[in-house]
């Protein structure tokens, strides 16, 4: 690991303001870190955002589920808030990494890093999430743009991420068997206001998927998906699985997730 | 006293494991330490053109930078194979020079060619970016299947062929096959498995500059075999002025037999430097540079007849060694591997042909089964094969086949002293509730799931011995045991064995044998391994050799202590020696009823005077002391055996392979520890299961190893794996006085052929490769999906 500076941030101003495009902002590490020990990454200066109080928490208030930046994996997976107002996203984080990652990993570290197999990335498409930050909201279809990235600025800080209470919906995925990060991940969510089918893991950057999303808007069933063709191309392909293999499964854990609704 | 052999005794070492008071070498650390960092080649194959150091000597905190034109000035020696293997032609088999720094060539990614010792790791770290290696980068070879037909790797190496090896009669088995009603074919390739211990390799070394000894404190499965190869091979230093110490080593598998490059370059550097040098493997160079294993291509062929009788197995093998051959990297494939080609079954001829080629990748060496596994696998799926082709029961093709009178005559090498396979298969049916399958299958069936069942009989013949015969086939050293037992004088005993543990619990298991053997508690009995400087000599411990060989040592060493005992006592107690018994830990005179304790004859034997009278109780002849060695060499392998059965359900729209029920009984002889025993069987199972769903170890075409973290290579994990269902059966040893067999590999070898076995079962007979992974899975569902429509 190169050396750095590194700094704890008392407030989100203090933060931003030591944000430069040589730095990092550290909370639960669980990807920063390991980068900057395999010399993958290294930063001038670490900010830890880890001692802003009001960055994490969770809140439930109406039709919405507002959660900190710096929740963990674990708050929002034992949280019975979330369990009663979106079981499906309790039930998402209980399945990210292991223990210690739970432990660690935060809400706003999984979408700012935007890796194409995390979990949370589909659920902000799935439920309509706005991405709180120090200066503006972004709805979540604007957020991820690409692989690993973001529309985020190099001193913008997440502060919460607010997702919408749906109908119903469920959050299914086929783990790499090595990892345990999604192969593919699909997160149907049935809203007063449309359907929405957030997939992960398939292509280079969170998605989606409309052509599923409007099969169940004509039919909430999972028979609906049997129709609907799902292409490989432009989806990933490795040794665990290719193309083909992944736009099969986009469909087959659509409808297990609309089973599961 | 009650026996203790036989009982489930609580580990000894479990309460330093459990609570992280085990002492590893790399929680080693001696005042004054360097660190060290290696810089390994990112090619697979190149030719080393020049490396610059000097920006790199002059980075803060670099002590010194060496090369392999250092090795060479110093004329320290490489890396070896152990075995020397005959090819059928006559000819002795090919081995390239492995110096411990490459020179002029490297021929695998991780291929050391530079070392930097600086006061920090991280400094070592930041000096080794500016060491400059210019590369000349050639043509990779990594294909195995193309090896054979690629440019020579190694210069004088032609086709890189090592050897082509032959066991067995080509005449006998064309004869054979001519009278064959039926011959079942199957091609094979063997996955190739990185083994992954828990703890990385490392090394500390301490230069003593008054002594001039070394210590070299390693993560090692055979110390003393360390030294001699790093003493007579390596040139660092003679034997005498070498101590090597395997402390607390968390697991091996065969990867920590060998002695490696960073051993010998660390030895020799603290010398040169006269400072002490610490090295601990990262994770990703484990992967990289821990000796591989399995990577076979095989060609089988089994001769049947109608009702299911074998006449006659060939096996083709091209098996993958490497870059270089290691220590018993050249005998996995041939002597490990050829003779258990014919599994449990009478059959009357048979041959085992085995191509062993180079590659520029990792070396391929011995990993738990070591050839036994590769073998299993080929003869347990074609049988399965044969008995689906001619609409057989598994189980019946199996009984049908199996040898029921013993001492049998294995058809290419083993003579099997002991062994009721019908019995264990009969047991295993019982318990894995065979004739419910077909009611489980419906079952699963009807939830839209897929359902098979696997079944495998195996043998393995492991504690490789006797010496003679293992040198004439090649071996470069006898496989003997060592163990010293020593009686303090207040009445302790040490026990020390040449075997090594680094998981198998020796502490615990020795320990109940000379706990019986010599009356005493085993509170008072401490087992001693892992340091040249403690123990006369060691081979150490693989192939499950440690308790028939090791242990026998032990047992031997015991009698041993108990006749000069008998000795003893007899003077103290007035008797002749023949009129003494020794029964729980007593010397006892019948016709007088007098006796002493073990631990009284241990006292006197150390002080043999009372003050004011000149009167010893050592017989005339004895000296003082009650310590005695043995060096056991066993007439024979063991013989373990056992009969594996498992189901899977699988998700036809996912692939997911589900291992649902597995069931394995198991004959090791004589059981010491039931508790121990039954953990590795479940350790086996865990890494056969492993090889069969999850573990893959891949290289793309220019040599770089795509699974070279836990985020591309699947171990298996806790919740993969069903609870296991265990039975033993016994039939003991006849070459060894506790009657035991060896265990350690038994769970690896049957689990992968059983569980796939299963798979192909629940896919209707449709062949997939190793490791049977989901996406495989899935497209044979698709294919049979596809095929039973057209049928329909």
């Amino acid at each position: 690991m190169k050396t750095f500076n590194y700094h704890s941030a008392k407030d989100v101003k203090e933060a931003s303001k030591l944000a430069s495009s040589n730095s990092a902002f550290l909370a639960g590490g669980m990807t920063t870190i390991p980068s900057m020990k395999l010399g993958l990454a290294s930063y001038k200066d670490i900010i830890d955002i880890k001692r802003i109080k009001k960055l994490s928490g969770i809140k439930v208030s109406g039709k919405k589920v507002t959660i900190g930046a710096t929740t963990k994996h674990s708050e929002v997976a034992s949280s019975k808030d979330v369990k009663k107002a979106i079981p499906s996203l309790a039930a998402l984080a209980e399945g990210i990494g292991d223990p210690q990652v739970r432990n660690r990993g935060t809400i706003g570290g999984s979408i700012a890093n935007n890796d194409p197999a995390a979990d949370y990335p589909s659920a902000c498409i799935a439920l309509n999430a706005t991405i709180h930050t120090n200066n503006r909201s972004i709805v979540a279809e604007k957020f991820f743009t690409g692989m690993f990235e973001t529309c985020l600025k190099s001193n913008e800080v997440i502060e919460a991420i607010e997702f919408s209470i749906p109908e119903k919906s469920s959050y299914q995925k086929l783990p790499n068997p090595a990892s345990r990060y999604a192969i593919i991940g699909v997160y149907v969510a049935k809203h007063k206001t449309g359907i929405n089918v957030g997939v992960t893991g398939a292509k280079s950057c969170v998605y989606n998927d409309k052509d599923l999303a409007g099969a169940l808007t004509k039919n909430f069933s999972s028979s609906a998906i049997d129709n609907v063709k799902i292409s490989s191309s432009g989806m990933n392909s490795d040794i665990h699985a290719s193309s083909d293999y992944r736009a099969n499964m986009v469909k087959a854990f659509a409808k297990k997730a609309v089973d599961a609704c | 006293m009650a026996s203790l052999v036989g009982s489930r005794v609580e580990r000894k070492e479990d309460k330093r494991f459990l609570t992280g008071k085990g002492r590893y070498t790399s929680d080693i650390n001696i005042a004054n330490q360097t660190y060290a960092i290696f810089i390994r080649s990112p090619h697979a194959r190149a030719k080393i053109k020049k490396i610059d150091t000097s920006k790199a000597l002059k980075s803060s905190g670099v002590v010194e930078i060496l090369t392999g034109e250092h090795i060479a000035q110093d004329k320290i020696g490489g890396l070896i194979a152990g075995w020397a293997i005959r090819s059928e032609d006559g000819s002795e088999m090919k081995c390239p020079a492995n110096p411990p720094l490459a020179k002029d060539s490297v021929n695998f990614v991780g291929d050391p060619v530079a070392v930097v010792f600086a006061e920090t790791l991280d400094e070592a770290r930041a000096a080794a970016d500016l060491v400059k290696v210019d590369y000349k980068v050639l043509k990779a070879v990594s294909n195995l299947g193309e090896a054979m037909n690629s440019e020579a790797i190694h210069d004088g190496i032609d086709k890189n062929l090592c050897y082509d090896w032959l066991l067995g009669d080509r005449q006998k088995v064309k004869e054979a096959f001519e009278k064959a009603d039926r011959i079942i074919k199957l091609d094979i390739t063997n996955n190739r498995l990185i083994p992954n211990a828990m703890e990385p390799r490392a090394c500390v070394i301490d230069y003593n500059t008054a002594s001039e000894e070394i210590t070299c404190y390693t993560t090692s499965q055979n110390p003393h075999l360390s030294r001699l190869i790093m003493s007579a091979f390596g040139g660092v230093a003679p034997e005498n002025k070498l101590r090597v110490v395997a402390p607390d080593v968390g697991g091996g598998f065969g990867s920590k037999i060998n002695l490696y490059n960073e051993e010998i370059v660390c030895s020799w550097a603290s010398k040169k430097i006269e400072r002490p040098i610490k090295w601990v493997a990262e994770r990703t160079e484990s992967f990289l540079t821990d000796t591989h294993g399995r990577d076979h291509i095989t060609h089988a062929e089994l001769a049947v007849t109608n009702d299911g009788k074998f006449l006659g197995f060939k096996n083709e093998t091209i098996a993958n060694l490497g870059a270089y051959a290691r220590v018993f990297g050249t005998v996995t494939p041939t002597y490990l591997f050829g003779p258990c080609a014919t599994g449990v079954y009478i059959m009357p001829a048979a041959y085992s042909n085995v191509k062993a080629v180079y590659t520029n990748t990792a070396p391929v060496d011995a990993y738990r089964g070591a050839g036994r596994p590769e073998a299993t696998y080929t003869i347990e799926r074609i049988v399965d094969k044969a008995a689906m082709e001619l609409g057989m029961d598994p189980i019946e093709i199996r009984m049908k086949n199996f040898p029921t009178e013993f001492p049998f005559k294995q058809t290419l090498v083993h003579q099997i002293d002991s062994g009721d396979y019908v019995a264990g298969l009969n047991k295993a049916k019982e318990m894995a509730d065979y004739d419910g399958f077909a009611a489980r299958k419906k079952e699963s069936e009807s939830k839209g799931k897929l359902r098979g069942i696997g079944v495998t009989s195996y043998f393995e013949a492991c504690g490789i011995a006797p010496s003679p015969v293992v040198m004439m086939l090649g071996c470069g050293v006898g496989l003997w045991e060592s163990a010293e037992v020593r009686f303090n004088p207040t009445g302790q005993v040490t026990v020390y064995t040449g075997s090594h543990s680094h998981g198998q619990s020796h502490q615990t298991t020795f320990a109940q044998i000379a706990a019986d053997e010599l009356g005493v508690p085993i509170e008072n009995i401490d087992v001693v391994h892992g340091d040249t400087d403690k123990g006369t000599f060691g081979m150490g411990t693989y192939g499950s050799r440690s308790l028939t060989v090791g242990g026998i040592a032990i047992v031997n060493a015991c009698k041993k202590i108990v006749n000069k005992g008998k000795r003893i006592a007899a003077k103290m107690l007035e008797a002749s020696p023949d009129e003494v018994d020794f029964k729980n830990g007593e010397f006892v005179v019948a016709k007088s009823n007098k006796k002493k304790t073990i631990g009284e004859v241990a006292f006197a034997s150390y002080l043999p005077g009372v003050r004011d009278e000149v009167k010893s109780p050592l017989p005339e002849g004895d000296e003082p002391g009650l310590i005695e060695s043995s060096f056991f060499d066993p007439a024979n392998f063991s013989f373990p055996a056992g009969s594996h059965i498992c189901e899977v359900e699988i998700d036809p729209e996912t692939g997911h392979v589900k291992l649902d029920k597995y069931t394995a009984v198991d004959d090791f002889g004589t059981i010491v520890n039931p508790l121990i025993v039954e953990g590795q069987v479940h350790g086996g199972l865990a890494q056969g299961i492993g090889q069969a769903l999850y573990e893959n170890a891949q290289y793309d075409d220019s040599g770089q190893l795509i699974t070279a973290s836990y985020m591309d290579y699947t171990m298996p994990r806790a919740d993969d794996l069903p609870d296991f269902n265990l039975g033993f059966t016994c039939t003991k040893a006849t070459t060894n006085p506790l009657g035991v067999k060896g265990c350690g590999e038994a769970g690896t070898i049957a689990a992968t052929p059983t569980v796939m076995n299963a798979v192909i079962n629940a896919l209707g007979g449709k062949e997939i490769s190793l490791p049977a992974t989901a996406e495989k899975v899935w497209k044979a569902c698709k294919e049979m999906k596809k095929s039973n429509a057209k049928a329909a």
